[in-house]
């Protein structure tokens, strides 16, 4: 180490947001064409031209509608012509904007694209998500996404932690607070139904659908002249924890609680959190692990239980907790993103607006 | 607008993965009738067992056998099995720690309904007639009774030990290819090539995928190129492909259409492959009942001039 300080660290915060309404098909719709709307949404809230973007990272899987390098094709929707800095995760739209937030704080560029898209309609996601499983001990199984939720529920159920009443009242407060977003492809009053795999019904699980997100990022003072009210990002991590199952508590989510004291969420109370539970059983584990109590909004856009375009509803809640900052609905809120079998992955980003 | 085209896609892969030495001694271990864990550094016994730590990332090689005999830590009832799943009929989904392990298995349990299981019950390993050292190997657990069966003392060597799986893997997909490349397709099926304009930079594209990739903007005005077009660069193809039943030599090439801004590929026809030439002009052949041109061939007209291509290559 040398006595010379350390430069100080760049400020950096989300300044637009925008999102399809997310449905059960886009079969008109290539991925380009369904993204496409978003990342026009996104550049003309700011007032920037895609030649002005520094840097642009997305996050898709190839594998939900089964069509090999998407993600190339998707670039047609940006204009990637002449070449630009561009990168790809095959994660969540979450781990893009992780990736996009460490280029702009390198200095490398001073604002960032990130987008992301799923398309669940063409294949059977239940079926699709088992592929990201132990190739050895666990695929050859065939476990879908359902049946590994169901197996942390009833290991919740068993702990006392919840029981059915409790996930159906998730479900439930999820569908009706997204009443008033408009995006949502599930809301209002629906009904908990018969178990898909028990103890999860029909109202525990997400809605299958299609939908894209974009984000712009921008680095700096930059921030205040292209949005009224910048969302700053306070700090942001992401953990992992074993691929065994049967290795973890899976009652218990300590590499979200250590990304949510990486990213600094523990230093002052949040005021929202957007948790990215695709089930509501992992409302119960992430709100336990983040200790959110009932002073804090959890939620309000209705979450994944209503609407979960795989791959890009982790990078939604950052869009959705960044947008409450832009029209001053929050001051300091949590966005959460998971990734794998029962959150074995969490990404924890704490945002801020200036101070009123 | 035509309606959506719509077609079953079926992708499908058998995966050849090769095995660590832990890996290994398991795999071949359920071939045998034997089930084995590793020891971690800190003296905990992992089922199933992995090469590295999964908290110290330490490498593991100390093999345990442990009991066939295990309980149930958590489970959940499939009514409905799918495809590919061990059992055909209603199973719970179970993690089993097995005894002498400190870890949990997950596998499926065979009982009559939801009521018949409960975390902490006991079960035991039903194997599979034929094994072949897989996890599937384990055909199921089945409720036990019994007292706990000792485990045996097996070192986790084996004669003839695995060294790899084939891991089949099939997923079912109903594609639709959007509207930019349903229009073009419907197009083709009255054999017309049409491509879209962007409306910024006025380049046509064929085929269309709905956006102008420099300008990124939606394409949407429509516009008829070809038949005729010109070779813009080809290749002499030596190898036969599988499946395919064209002779070889061949020449496949990139063609610019009269009319587009990209040019497509395709193969040449009605020509020797040693006399295909930049420049030279083609129109499509088609055969009965196709959905696209099978081949192109020469026109007869003099060859394009360069200048007339040289930013299509």
């Amino acid at each position: 180490m040398t006595s010379e300080e350390a430069p100080a660290a760049r400020d950096i915060a989300v300044v637009a947001f925008a999102q399809t309404d997310h449905r059960r098909s886009t079969e008109e719709s290539s991925e380009a064409e369904m993204l496409m709307p978003v990342l026009h949404e996104v550049l003309d809230g700011t007032g920037l031209k895609a030649a002005d973007i520094g840097f642009t990272c997305s996050g898709s899987s190839d594998y939900l509608a089964g069509r090999a390098f998407s993600f190339t094709l998707a670039l047609d929707g940006v204009g990637a012509w002449p070449p630009i800095s561009e990168s790809h995760v095959e994660m969540d739209g979450a781990w893009a904007l992780y990736e996009a937030w460490t280029k702009l704080l390198t200095g490398d560029a001073d604002t960032a694209l990130v987008y992301s898209y799923g398309k669940c309609s063409p294949g059977s996601v239940r079926d699709v998500l088992t592929r990201q499983l132990d190739p050895y001990y666990v695929a050859p199984l065939w476990p879908d996404a359902v049946a590994l939720a169901a197996l942390q529920a009833q290991a919740l159920v068993d702990a006392g932690h919840t029981d059915e009443p409790a996930l159906a009242a998730v479900g439930a407060r999820s569908r009706a607070d997204a009443a008033a977003n408009p995006h949502a492809q599930l809301k209002g009053q629906v009904r908990q139904g018969e178990y898909v795999v028990r103890p999860l019904r029909t109202g525990d699980c997400p809605p299958v659908g299609d939908g894209a997100a974009a984000v712009i990022l921008v680095a700096g003072d930059r921030a205040r002249e292209l949005c009224a009210r910048p969302a700053w990002i306070r700090g942001i991590d992401h953990r992992i924890e074993a691929h065994g199952l049967g290795v973890r508590d899976l009652t218990e989510s300590p590499s979200t609680r250590l990304a949510a004291t990486k990213a600094g969420a523990f230093e002052r109370p949040v005021d929202t959190a957007e948790l990215h539970a695709p089930f509501s059983s992992q409302e119960v584990v992430l709100r336990k692990a983040l200790g959110l109590d009932d002073s804090v909004c959890v939620n309000p856009s209705g979450g994944a239980l209503a609407a979960n375009p795989v791959m890009a509803a982790g990078l939604i809640r950052i869009g959705e907790a960044a947008a409450r900052i832009h029209r001053g609905a929050s001051d300091r809120a949590l966005a959460h993103a998971t990734s794998g079998p029962c959150l074995q992955q969490n990404l924890v980003a704490v945002l801020e607006g200036d101070p009123r | 607008m035509p309606e959506v085209l719509k077609a079953p896609l079926v992708v499908e892969f058998p995966f050849t993965r090769s095995l660590g030495p832990v890996q290994s001694a398991f795999l071949t271990g359920l071939r045998e009738g034997t089930v084995l864990g590793v020891r971690t550094t800190d003296g905990r016994v992992l089922v199933p067992p992995v090469e590295y730590d999964p908290v110290t990332a330490d490498d593991l090689s100390d093999l345990v056998e442990v009991a066939p005999t295990g309980t149930v830590t958590t489970w959940a009832w499939n009514h409905e099995p799918r495809r590919g799943q061990p059992l055909a009929t209603p199973f719970a989904w179970v993690l089993v720690r097995l005894d002498g392990a400190d870890t949990a298995l997950l596998h499926v349990l065979d009982v009559p309904g939801p009521d018949a299981v409960h975390t902490g019950m006991r079960v035991r390993v039903r194997w599979a007639a034929e094994r072949t050292g897989a996890i599937t190997d384990i055909a199921c657990f089945e409720p036990y009774e019994g007292e706990a069966v000792e485990p045996g003392g097996h070192s986790g060597v084996f004669e003839n030990p695995l060294t790899g799986i084939v891991a089949p893997a099939r997923l079912d997909y109903t594609y639709s290819p959007g509207r930019a490349q349903s229009a073009y397709i419907d197009a083709l099926s009255a054999r017309r090539t049409v491509g879209e304009r962007c409306p910024s930079c006025r380049k046509v594209y064929v085929p269309p995928r709905g956006a102008c990739p420099t300008c990124g903007v939606a394409t949407a005005e429509q516009v008829e190129v070809g038949p005729r077009g010109t070779v813009t660069t080809f290749c002499i193809v030596n190898i036969k492909a599988k499946n395919l039943d064209i002779e070889v030599p061949y020449v496949y090439a990139h063609i610019a259409l009269d009319g587009a801004d990209l040019a497509l590929h395709a193969r040449i026809g009605g020509i020797p492959y040693d006399r295909v030439r930049m420049g030279l002009r083609v129109e499509p052949v088609w055969t009965e009942g196709a959905r696209y041109p099978d081949h192109y061939r020469p026109t007869g007209e003099p060859d394009a001039d360069y200048e007339t291509y040289k930013e299509l290559l």
